[in-house]
């Protein structure tokens, strides 16, 4: 295939020489490489570092040279941070660390090696200034795919700020995009003109509801604050079947004696705010300022824009799979939506039917037990909201979203079973961390100002309902709660620099929870 | 400034229809000391979940 080798590390010549180094112990030397530094790649990375002894390799590799804090990216936004605020280079990081970093996009994985190499493999391009599109095979003992998703704007016509006319603020780039073209919206509201803003999703089975409803909201907050709210009118959009579904068939809070669906929460927020909104929408076609939509009674609209913030769907980042004959093996490793598959149930099966003994639990790829993948790169068994299609068969509800938290706590699960296995503890998985099991905290900005913030801070548990465990509302209400105010934001904003602190592994970052 | 209520509009789907937050519970969530409270309530909810999860 014409690549060459980059690394010159101990375990590459342990390869070449044909013989295994042993530590003090009699364990043989591992190398455990890890597709892509973001959330939960970065949290294996950094604790399986933690973990291993040294004389084991950990290496990381990853397309960009900076880490972001993607949550934040919701203010960069709106103008209300910079983009130096949410990101780090990840160099010194890791160099402290004694990772391996190899600033480089995946390609492909050859589990079984090929005709020239026995070992287990991947191919890289590599994307930094000195070595750039050079590409190169890296080996493995243990991997994990933490590549996140694709940002799919192709999915539909005219979405994205690249080729399309929305904006984005999935990426640090994107939000500083954003931010500029919002800015040219507040200068014609401060002429008079009035501005129509859309926010939401830009597809029928987009995720991360979440952002986008903080997105919305912040701009909101930023035009009042700016005195020009007034002359704006602000719609919602998405594939949510009701408001405050967020992809996880929304939330039951208990507050002042009543049990509150998040349906309740999320459109009395949005009124007062003065938010319009269309729910049950697919997204099918977007032109310079106006959206074409079909909606779940079959129906279908035009809603036009100034400003419009539309989100993609998520796939997986395209990447292959070999056998050591050279045979395409992708379909096996991968769902079809690009996503690893793990250790889930991925029977197709009605929503009456789902169990959350379908969720999986070690991350572990059926096929090769070396294989994992965490974060938004493994492929969910199925949706966690109820799915829905419009007559004409059009898949409108969201995909599940796998938000910071069970990110954060996967990822680290994934790095304690294998660095077990590495170092003999175990020949299989000794942590689980099941969605099924697993409770989320999260903080929704909407609007920020140390004073005049707010945010709703809203628990659930478990991430996936449970209707055997839960009747009804199939979350334990003991440890669902949800608020609106100023201390929420406080909150939001200490996670900001709580989580900036923790992935620069400054001291006590050990401590410092998922 | 405008009352909540102001902005409902009669038998309208959307506004008519949901529950508002009276000026009581507005002055609530931004009062200063009450939201110090709150901080510490919220960090204590989301640290259970925290701990279950983990
Ligand atoms: C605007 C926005 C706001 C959000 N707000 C919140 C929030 O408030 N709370 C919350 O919990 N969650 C939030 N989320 C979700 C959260 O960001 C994700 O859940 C989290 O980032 C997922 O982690 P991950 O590691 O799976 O993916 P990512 O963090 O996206 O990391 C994937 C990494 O893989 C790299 N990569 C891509 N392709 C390759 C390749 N071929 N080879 C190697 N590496 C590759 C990428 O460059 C990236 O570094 C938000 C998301 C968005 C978009």
């Amino acid at each position: 295939m014409g690549f060459k080798s980059s690394l010159s590390y101990n375990y590459d010549l342990a390869v070449i020489l044909n013989f295994n180094f042993s530590n003090s112990k009699g364990f043989i030397m591992a190398r455990l490489v890890v597709l892509g530094g973001g959330v939960s790649g970065h949290t294996a990375a950094t604790f399986a570092r933690e973990w291993l002894g040294k004389e084991h390799d950990v290496i990381v590799i990853t397309p960009n040279s900076q880490w972001n804090w993607i949550p934040s990216n919701i203010w960069v936004g709106v103008g209300d941070m910079r983009k130096e605020d949410v990101v780090f280079d990840l160099a010194p990081v890791y160099s402290k660390a004694e990772i391996v970093y190899e600033q480089a996009r995946a390609l492909s994985i050859h589990p079984d090696g090929d005709e020239n190499n026995p070992n287990p493999f991947v191919t890289v391009e590599y994307t930094n200034e000195e070595r750039n599109g050079e590409k190169a095979e890296i080996e493995y003992d243990y991997l994990i795919n933490a590549t996140g998703p694709k940002l799919n704007f192709n999915a539909t016509e005219g979405l994205g700020p690249d080729e399309g006319y929305t904006v984005s603020v999935c990426t640090e780039d994107h939000a500083v995009h954003a931010s500029k073209e919002l800015e040219k919206i507040i200068k014609k509201l401060k002429n008079g003109e009035k501005q129509k803003i859309l926010v939401g999703t830009g597809h029928g089975t987009c995720t991360c509801q979440g952002a986008a409803f903080e997105y919305i909201l912040n701009i909101e907050s930023v035009l009042r604050r700016r005195g020009v709210r007034e002359n704006a009118q602000i719609k919602w959009i998405s594939n949510e079947r009701f408001l405050g579904d967020f992809g996880v068939a929304g939330a039951h809070i208990k507050s002042r004696g009543y049990i509150i669906p998040s349906k309740i929460m999320t459109e009395s927020l949005f009124v007062e705010r003065g938010v319009d909104w269309i729910v049950g929408a697919h997204v099918n076609k977007i032109e310079a300022g106006s959206v074409h939509y079909e909606l779940l009674d079959g129906t279908t609209g035009e809603e036009e824009f100034d400003f419009s913030m539309l989100l993609p769907p998520f796939c997986g980042v395209g990447l292959k799979a070999y056998s050591r004959t050279g045979e395409d093996i992708t379909s096996r490793l991968f769902a079809p939506n690009g996503f690893l598959k793990v250790d889930a149930n991925y029977t197709q099966k009605p929503f009456e039917e789902w169990d959350a003994d379908d969720w999986p639990k070690t991350y572990q790829s059926p096929e090769y037990g070396n294989i994992f993948a965490v974060g938004i790169a493994f492929a969910p068994p199925h949706a966690i909201s109820k799915p829905a299609l419009s007559p004409s068969k059009t898949p409108i509800s969201p995909a599940p979203p796998r938000t910071g938290m069970p990110s954060g706590i996967i990822g680290k699960a994934v790095a304690h079973s294998i660095c077990d296995m590495i170092n003999g503890k175990s020949d299989k998985p000794t942590h689980e961390a099941s969605m099924a099991h697993m409770g989320s905290a999260c903080i929704a900005s909407t609007g920020s100002g140390f004073f005049s913030g707010t945010a709703m801070a809203l628990t659930v548990y478990p991430i996936v309902p449970d209707y055997k465990r839960y009747p009804g509302t199939g979350r334990d209400l003991e440890y669902s709660f949800g608020e609106i105010g100023l201390a929420a934001h406080w909150v939001k904003h200490i996670l900001h620099h709580l989580f900036l602190y923790k992935a620069k592994l400054k001291f006590g970052w050990t401590k410092i929870p998922e | 400034m405008k009352k909540i209520e102001q902005t409902i509009k009669p038998y309208d789907d959307k506004t008519f229809n949901t529950m508002l937050a009276g000026s009581y519970v507005q002055y609530m969530r931004s009062c200063l000391i009450w939201q110090f409270v709150r901080l510490i309530v919220i960090n204590i909810k989301m640290l259970k979940v925290v701990v279950k999860s983990h």
